[in-house]
């Protein structure tokens, strides 16, 4: 299964949802179908995509938020799983695409190569729903389920090790951080 | 408990006062009175982390969606933070109300504390962040209100060291 390839087929459904990205090859492979003012790519700060995402989804509980995250960002920060469980926000939907590899910085295997397995560590964190899919179709269908449940979920996809052959795109940082909370701040009703 | 009641409550005035309706928290013995306040508030969102730099990304959520919102942790927590801190608030230009119990400075009677303190302000420095030592009850008001006001004019982090002076009575 392609990142690229889960990415375009929930594209549509992303659209109607304020979306936060790791770094590297999501925010890349984002911006290459079409990026959005409602789409922030946290371009560093491994591990924090997923706190950025419960910080909007408390604060804006009628908006439903989507994490991009990946299986070395999370890694990092294993406790988001327990923070957001604690809070569970019902309008959070917490995807990771885990590749099994750091893949930007050459492509060294993660914990997840050898058996760390990201759903149960979220489910025993308490996330109340849980998944892990390693085909395309399973994964639409997984994640238009998460979105009409309402409930914190944490999806698990299991993609290949490849991606773009650049990372750096010509949306500056800064240009996305101001585009997105002004863009968050005339929201009037909900997205979807 | 001689964590002082008296200061904790002008703190939290203070920052209800600058319109804070966020606060993110680790527990730690100095903070006590202001995690109790914060939790029993109706008004306030209470987000009890795992790690301290987890309330960067929290913080930077909240304030895109027009949040204002304060971080709670004492100065080793800001040493767990300084990746979050560099990489996220100051690259992405992001507001940080941090108040941070300053632990390991005179008076302190912890071992395990001490080397903590000897590097507390020296960090600030370095990383440019401006800071104030809040040591009296009276100073509370104005000088949370400055930093909430430098941090939001500013669109990087602010800190306001707690000090053994006001927070700890004995």
């Amino acid at each position: 299964m392609l990142r690229l390839d889960c990415l375009r087929s929930i594209y549509s459904q992303l659209e109607k949802c304020v979306v936060v990205t790791i770094m590297g090859a999501i925010a890349a492979e984002l911006q290459s179908i079409g990026h959005r003012p409602n789409f922030f790519y946290l371009q560093h700060a491994m591990g924090l995509a997923s706190s950025t995402g419960l910080g909007l989804a408390l604060s804006l509980p009628e908006q439903t938020v989507v994490v991009l995250d990946g299986d070395g960002s999370v890694l990092m920060n294993l406790g988001t799983f327990s923070t957001m469980a604690r809070y569970r926000p019902r309008n959070l939907l917490h995807i990771v695409f885990d590749n099994e590899s750091l893949l930007s910085v050459g492509g060294f295997p993660t914990a997840t190569a050898t058996g760390t397995d990201l759903a149960q560590i979220a489910k025993a964190a308490g996330v109340p729903r849980t998944a892990t899919v390693t085909d395309c179709d399973a994964f639409v269908v997984a994640i238009t389920d998460a979105l009409a449940a309402r409930t914190l979920t944490t999806i698990v996809a299991k993609v290949e090790a490849s991606g773009p052959a650049k990372y750096v795109t010509d949306l500056t940082l800064l240009e996305n951080r101001f585009e997105f909370s002004r863009y968050l701040r005339t929201l009037k009703k909900p997205l979807r | 408990m001689p964590v002082s009641l008296n200061s904790s409550k002008a703190i939290y005035a203070a920052l209800k006062a600058s319109g804070i309706r966020l606060v993110s928290a680790l527990p730690e013995t100095w903070l006590v009175h202001l995690i109790r306040m914060a939790e029993d508030d109706p008004e306030m969102t209470l987000v009890r982390l795992a790690k301290e730099e987890e309330g960067v990304g929290i913080s930077a959520g909240a304030h895109f969606a027009g949040v204002g919102s304060a971080m709670l942790m004492q100065n080793h927590g800001f040493l767990a933070s300084i990746n979050g801190i560099v990489s996220f608030a100051f690259l992405y230009r992001i507001p940080l109300l941090m108040l941070i119990s300053y632990r390991g400075s005179f008076g302190e009677k912890d071992p395990w504390q001490t080397q903590g303190g000897g590097v507390t302000e020296p960090l600030l420095r370095a990383l440019g962040i401006p800071y104030f030592c809040l040591q009296t009850v009276e100073s509370v008001p104005l000088r949370i209100r400055q930093a909430h006001e430098l941090c939001a004019s500013s669109l990087q982090p602010v800190a306001l060291l707690l000090t053994r002076d006001l927070m700890w009575e004995e």
